[in-house]
Formats: C-alpha cells, structure tokens, sequence
C-alpha cells in the first residue's frame, strides 16, 4: 500500500468553522439585558454599595452624632450705643468646639442713612459702604468681637431696624470630619473593649439560634396538623399566618401589654391560676426577658417556616407513604423514616436564611425591650452606640462587624443553597 | 422557593433499610409492651387531654367574663382517667352509652361535690359556673371518644398506640395554635374599647359594657381627631402604593434580564440579588441617615418614598425572576418570529402571563412598606409627616393611655389584615416566593 493512493483527508471549508467569539445578535441581547437592569443597578448601589463603603469609612472615623453638622463661624449683628458712641457690632463664634475654621471672612453693606463716624476696627475695612473684614482662623470655642463705629440721624428704632437688616455673609472653610483624611482604631477598640461586646454577641447568637430553630420546629408542627384536607383547613391556614402579617410595631406593643407586670392579663392569669404567687415582670429581668424575646421570635415567625414546610410536605409523593403502608410502618416511623429525610433539605435552607435574618432583627428587640434587661443584640447595639451614646462611629463599627458575620453566613449559605437548589 | 427546591428524589436513608425493617402490625416492642395496653393508652391521654381542655375552657372563660376559673389538678386527673377508661372500645365498635355517661358524672360530680376540673371563684356567676363544667365534659369526652377509636382495653399494636398518640397531639395542636395566635390579637383588640381604670382593675375582665354604646370607640375618635391618625393612615397608603409602583417599574425588566436573556455575569448577578436581600437594614440605615441629613432629604416623605423601593426591588426582582422562568419560553420566541421586539414581548405577552405573580409581589412589598418600621421611626420627626407605624411608636409613652396604643395597633392591623384575608391566595403565594426575609 503506498500512500499515494489513499485519498486526502477532508479539510473543512475555512468559512464553515463555528464561529468565535459572540455574534452580533448575542451582543446585542446583552446589551438589551443590560439596559434592563441598569435602572435597578443604579438604585441598588446607590442605596446599598454606597451605604456600606460609607459604613466602612465611618467606622475608621472618631465621629460623633454632633459631628454631622461641620463647624463653621456663626454671626450675631447688633446696633449699639446711640448718638457718638453708635456702633455696630460683629460677634462671630466658631460653632465647633474643639476645631478649627480657617479663611473666616464677612461681607455686609451698610445701609443708607448711616455714616462711618470713624476708623473701623482691625480687621474690618470700610469702602464704599461696603464692609470686609478678614478674621483668619478661629479656633475651636473661639470667638470673635469687631465694632465699627456709625453716625446716624433720624428714629434710631428704624436705623437699628435697617442696619441689622443687613444680611451679612460669612465664610469659613473647616475640615468635616467625616471627608477629611483622619482615622482611628478606637471606635473597635471601644466596641471590643470590655466584656460587654461578648455578652452582646452571646446574647445574639443565643437569640439567633434559639429563635430560628424554634421557629422551624412549631413550624413543622404546624405545618404537619394542615397538612390534611378538612373543612376549615384554609381558615385556620389564615389565622396562623396572622402573627407574620401584622404590623411588627403592633404585635409587639400588644406583647409588652400583654405581659406587663402590673396591668397585663398574662399575669393576672398566671397569679390567679396559682401558678405563681407574685407578678412576673417577663420584660424586665435578665434571663426571662431573653427567653421572652425569643418566644416573640419564635411566634411571630412560626407561620413562615410552617408555609414553606407544608408547601414542601404536599409536594411529597404519596405512593411512597402507600408502599410503606403495604410494610406496616407505624405513622411515627412513616415520618421519621420518610417525611423527615425528604424534608431535611427544605430544613436546612430554611434554618441558615431564618438565621441569617433572626440574626439581622433589629425591630422586634427594639421595640419589646429596648434592648434593656440582658436583651442587647449586635443590631441594637449599633442603634445603642449611635443615638443613645451619640457616638456614630462606634455604631458604625459595630455594623462592620455585623456585616462581617454576615459574609461569613453567606458564604456557608451559598455552599448549601448550591447543593440543595443547584443554583 | 424556586420550584426545582421541590424535588422527588427517594430518601436515601430508605435504601438501606432491611427488608421486613418495620416489623409486622403485631411485632411488639418489648420496653413499649406495658405502656402500650390499653388502659395506659385510655388513661394517659385522658388525663392530658382533660387538663388541656380544662386548661382552655378556664382561660377562656376567665378572658370572656374576667371571674377567676383554674383547671384543677386533681379533678381534671380524676375526670380524665374516667373518661378516658370509659372511651376504649370495650365492645367491638364500641358503645357511647360508657363515655356519654362518664361525661354525664363529671358534670354531676361538678355540681353536686363540687369536685369539677375547672375551679371557679366566687364571684363568678352560676351560668359560668355550670357552663364551663359541661363545655369542659363535653370537650373532654367527645375528644377522647375521637382519639381513643379503635383502642381496645387489651394490649394494643404499635399502629393504633401511635395513631392515637397522633390524634392526642393533633387535637392539642389545633388548640394550642389557636390559642397562642388568637389570644394576643383578642387582647389588642378588647384593650382599645376598655377605659384605662376598668384595665387596672381587672386586666382579665375583657367582657364589654354594651351600655356605653358609641363610647366604647373613644379610643379611636380620639386618634383619629386629636392624634392625626387619619392622616397616618393615608400616608402610609400612599407611600406604600408609591413603593409598589415604582418596585415594579424597577423590577421587572431586571427580572426578565436576568430569566431570560443571556450575558456575562448573569449567574453572578442573580446570587447578589439574594445576597444584598440580606444586608441588615440596620447596617444600611446608618449611612442613610447621615446622607438624609446632610442633603435634607430626612423628615420628608420625598425620602421616604425613594428609600422604600431600594429595600423592596431585591426581593421583587428575585421573586419576579423565578416566575418569568417557569413561563414557557415558546410563546415568547413565537411573539418575537411575529416581529415583536423584545420590549413588545415584555409588554404584550409575558406581563398578561404573569398578572397573578405581579398581584403576590404586589401585596407583599405592599406589607413590607406597610409594616415597615426602622427606617420611619429613624428619618421621621415631623408629627404631620408621620407613616402609620411612626405614629404608633410616638404613643408608646407614659402620659397617654395604653387603649389608644392599642387602638393604634388595630389602625395599622386591619387593612393589612382585611387585605390579607381578602387575597389569600396572591399573598401565601408571594410569601413562600419571596419570604425568607422577615
């Protein structure tokens, strides 16, 4: 055989390759996707980027809630004395007390009928009616008086009326706090500090984690009572949904009445039903009033796990159950051996999102205790540390650490969610 | 969820079980043989079940009439261990001769001996007194008669031991849920209508003085006339249909980009919506505080209404784009062969396809707005621009009584409520679609 004979191998026409890289088509669709989205992209990192780097940069700043107005130079004009001793006064005071403003300068026009009676006091100058002084830096606390010395004729009421009529314009350049380029540790080093970050970040997890799970377990309970067809299945799936689709701020109030310790009628019942001989302030003392926040938790979300676990419930195939039936399992090994494995996935998504919100909650805390009472979560500390201390920075670090225990979640979350949803 | 969430995948863990595993109907275990005869099964459900009635017919009672009513322990044990004995199936298919007369003595042990398992005070009333003996018997009896079918005195099988244990607990659930959901929105509501002295006297007594009239809404004139509630509640309207109008012009393209239409970063793009739906809104309303007060736009409902969609178009759009993929995407190339562009097909045909997934994201974002607290209570400090919510948390003070705080609370309840109730169907939807969030 030679080589010859044997035909050449048959090389495809050059233009018939698949072709590389995207066609027009393709790149158009993706610039119409992304026309589309561009309205939401905006809004979303304008909202919610902007406010995290924000948060990060804040909390490498020693502000204070008081530092969110800069300082600047504040005015007061006055008309003084009468006859040879009129004249009129500039008090200027740095706003701020503790930093400077620099370039402070004024500007006013004297109005007609008043006559410069002599010298200006430094640093004003006079021309052409028009006032100019230059006061240069004001310290932090500082204050400034400058007199400049008038002639007038006629009702001095209306002299005073016209000259302090005048609107002055001042100027004055400060460092804002929260653009200049100083940092610091010490917001985390104040946030760390002591053990009470760690009792707030127990008090937390506690929180988070018996919320959650009590809230997955009453729901799978709840979830498993309707998963049947009777009369009145769908008015008794309404009412349970009751908790969740209330007003947080009402549900809440009606608690802390509920259970007040003077006037609530859980403790009237409780005293009378014997069960305890004193009123119980169930919103006011250090362990109870934990548990009391998490069985809020609990309760209020109950009906969301409940819906998600019976929506998973009904979509269960019944001839297994049957097949089952046929082996005589008992009802109990038919859920733990068949229900439970086929809901474990539904389970666990649900038990690390619930966490992850339960664990961003900050309203329901907020508005039951305040946060008083051993009841202080990471969220409410922000809160705590930014209006009640005043100190924006410390809150914000705080944040900071929230957000971190968040990615941390996420990440786990993600691993999970791909191998449930295959997402 | 996402529907793929509901697979059909066998469990694993039924692989490896043994053929014959679950045993036959008369295999017994040998630690559950004493517990499973029936007599334990007749007494130990009796007794806790009678207690549980019991228990609800007391509190109930006390709530309805404001007199003292307690279960009591040991009748209610003794009650229950009767009725519970007398509920077994002595004879095949059972008589109700037996349990109709063991409720007929508890009632007459009741009122004769006073041995009944619900303790009365004094002060209550002898319609009180007898109807909570018989509603307490009859609950008590009929329950039983219901759990304990097809338990005979003998030993029993595992199945119908379980069975009733299951019956026990279902019953139990049913009143529990009821109780626990129930009694706290009874309290909001009967707390509006009372006067502040008649709840420091008795907090137990929720029964209404019908003689007052139109005086019992006071609470509600008076927030409605002195505090602005009207007002609130037509803020909060607005801004929340605000808030769903413009959620829906942001999210619905973006959701159709990201279901339909292929560019890079698609897959990134669909898991940050989720991941930036869970930034604590804590974290994000800091910043925005500070923005707001520095640009003016805090106290001002302006702000408001641009702020609200930012926290609602994640959710919108991740719900939104769950749907657009389950709907085919044959009618959609169809329309676009027809010569329709891309935004026509939107328009023309996905948009009428989707009418009922817009109608569940509507509602729900429409809640979220309504409900929403945080960033209210933050950014609001002007009483005349106050939402709904807003208003309520500025009547949690000591000077102004509790019945217009709850009153408040019922304001903002009932349209969510009669919203709710009205659409179920769009709303239980819309919260398994996109509710994860809380």
């Amino acid at each position: 055989m030679t080589n010859s004979t044997e035909p050449a191998p048959i090389q495809p026409p050059p233009q018939a390759r698949p072709p590389k890289g995207r066609g027009r088509l393709a790149r158009r669709e993706a610039r119409l996707a992304w026309q589309l989205l561009l309205p939401t992209l905006a809004a979303v990192s304008l909202a919610v980027i902007v406010p995290l780097l924000a948060i990060f940069w804040i909390s490498f700043k020693p502000v204070g809630l008081a530092d969110l107005r800069p300082p600047a130079p504040v005015l007061r004009e006055s008309l003084r004395g009468d006859g040879d001793d009129m004249r009129v006064e500039y008090r200027l005071r740095n706003s701020s007390q503790d930093q400077q403003v620099t370039g402070v300068t004024l500007r006013d026009t004297l109005p007609d009928g008043v006559e410069l009676r002599g010298e200006p006091e430094a640093p004003c100058q006079v021309e052409a009616r028009e006032v100019f002084c230059d006061f240069g830096t004001l310290e932090g606390g500082d204050r400034a008086r400058v007199a400049i010395p008038l002639r007038a004729a006629g009702d001095p009421d209306l002299v005073e009326e016209a000259v302090e009529g005048s609107l002055p314009t001042v100027t004055g350049n400060a460092s804002n706090i929260l653009t200049n380029l100083d940092f610091t540790f010490e917001n985390f080093i104040r946030i760390f500090d002591g053990a009470e970050f760690w009792s707030v970040f127990w008090v937390t997890l506690f929180y988070t984690f018996f919320g959650t799970a009590g809230a997955l377990i009453v729901g799978l309970f709840a979830a498993m009572l309707l998963d049947k067809s009777f009369r009145g299945q769908g008015i008794l799936r309404g009412l349970y949904l009751f908790p969740y689709v209330a007003p947080v701020i009402a549900v809440a109030f009606t608690w802390v009445t509920l259970f007040d310790p003077f006037s609530g009628s859980a403790n009237a019942l409780l005293l009378q039903m014997g069960v305890t001989g004193e009123a119980i302030n169930f919103f006011g003392e250090k362990p109870l009033a934990l548990i009391m926040v998490t069985l809020f938790e609990v309760w209020r979300y109950f009906p969301l796990s409940f819906l998600f676990i019976l929506a998973r419930m009904q979509s269960i195939d019944t001839d297994m159950f049957e097949a089952a039936d046929m082996d005589g399992a008992s009802p109990f090994q038919k859920f733990w051996y068949l229900s439970v494995p086929q809901l474990l996935g539904i389970l666990s998504v649900l038990f690390l999102l619930r966490f992850i919100w339960t664990f961003n909650k900050f309203d329901d805390i907020f508005l039951l205790t305040g946060g008083n009472a051993g009841t202080r979560t990471l969220t409410v500390n922000v809160y705590e540390q930014a209006f009640a201390v005043s100190n924006i920075g410390a809150g914000a670090a705080v944040a900071v650490v929230i957000f971190l225990c968040l990615v941390i979640f996420s990440v786990f979350f993600f691993r999970v969610m791909s191998r449930e949803e295959g997402l | 969820m996402r529907p793929s969430l509901v697979g059909d995948a066998v469990p694993r863990r039924l692989w490896r079980l043994p053929l014959g595993y679950f045993g036959s109907d008369e295999s017994r275990g040998s630690g559950m043989g004493g517990l499973r005869s029936g007599y334990v099964t007749g007494v130990l459900p009796g007794v806790l079940w009678t207690f549980v009635v019991a228990t609800t017919v007391a509190v109930a009672w006390s709530f309805a009439t404001g007199d003292a009513y307690r279960p009591s322990l040991i009748w209610s044990a003794a009650a229950g261990a009767g009725l519970g004995l007398a509920g077994l199936r002595w004879r095949r298919g059972g008589s109700r001769m037996a349990i109709w007369g063991a409720m007929a003595l508890v009632v007459v042990a009741g009122l004769v001996a006073s041995w009944s398992p619900v303790a009365v005070g004094d002060s209550a009333t002898a319609t009180g007194r007898v109807s909570a003996l018989i509603a307490t018997a009859l609950g008590s009896g009929i329950g039983l008669w219901v759990i304990l079918r097809d338990c005979t005195p003998g030993a029993l099988s595992r199945h119908h031991f379980e069975a009733a244990l299951i019956r026990f607990l279902t019953g139990f659930g049913y009143i529990f849920f009821t109780a626990i959901v129930l009694i706290p929105f009874y309290v909001m509501v009967m707390t509006s209508l009372k006067s502040q002295q008649a709840l420091l006297q008795n907090p137990l007594d929720f029964s209404l003085d019908l003689s007052r009239g139109w005086d019992l809404l006071r609470s509600y004139r008076e927030l409605l006339t002195d505090y602005n509630f009207g007002r609130y509640l037509w803020t909060s309207f607005g801004v929340s249909v605000a808030t769903v109008a413009i959620t829906l012009a942001f999210s619905i393209p973006g959701a159709y980009a990201v279901a339909r239409l292929r560019f890079r970063g698609r897959a990134l793009f669909s898991r940050s919506i989720l991941l930036i739906y869970m930034v604590p809104m804590i974290v994000l309303a800091l910043p925005i505080y500070i923005g707001f007060s520095m640009v003016g736009l805090r106290n001002s409902l302006f702000g408001i209404v641009l702020i609200y969609p930012v926290t609602t178009i994640p959710v919108a759009l991740y719900m939104l784009q769950g749907y657009f993929r389950g709907l085919p995407a044959e009618v959609e190339e169809a329309g676009l062969m027809d010569g329709l562009s891309r935004l026509a097909v939107i328009w023309k045909i996905t948009l009428p396809l989707s009418l009922p997934a817009l109608a569940s994201v509507s509602l729900y974002v429409f809640m979220i707005a309504w409900n929403e607290f945080l960033l209210a209570f933050m950014l609001l400090d002007d009483p005349s621009k106050f939402t709904l919510t807003r208003g309520i948390a500025s009547l949690n003070s000591s000077e102004i009584p509790r019945q217009h705080l709850m009153a408040g609370a019922v304001i903002a309840t009932v349209p969510i409520m009669a919203l709710f109730l009205g659409l179920e169907r769009f709303m239980t939807k819309g919260l398994t679609a996109g509710s994860v969030k809380g």
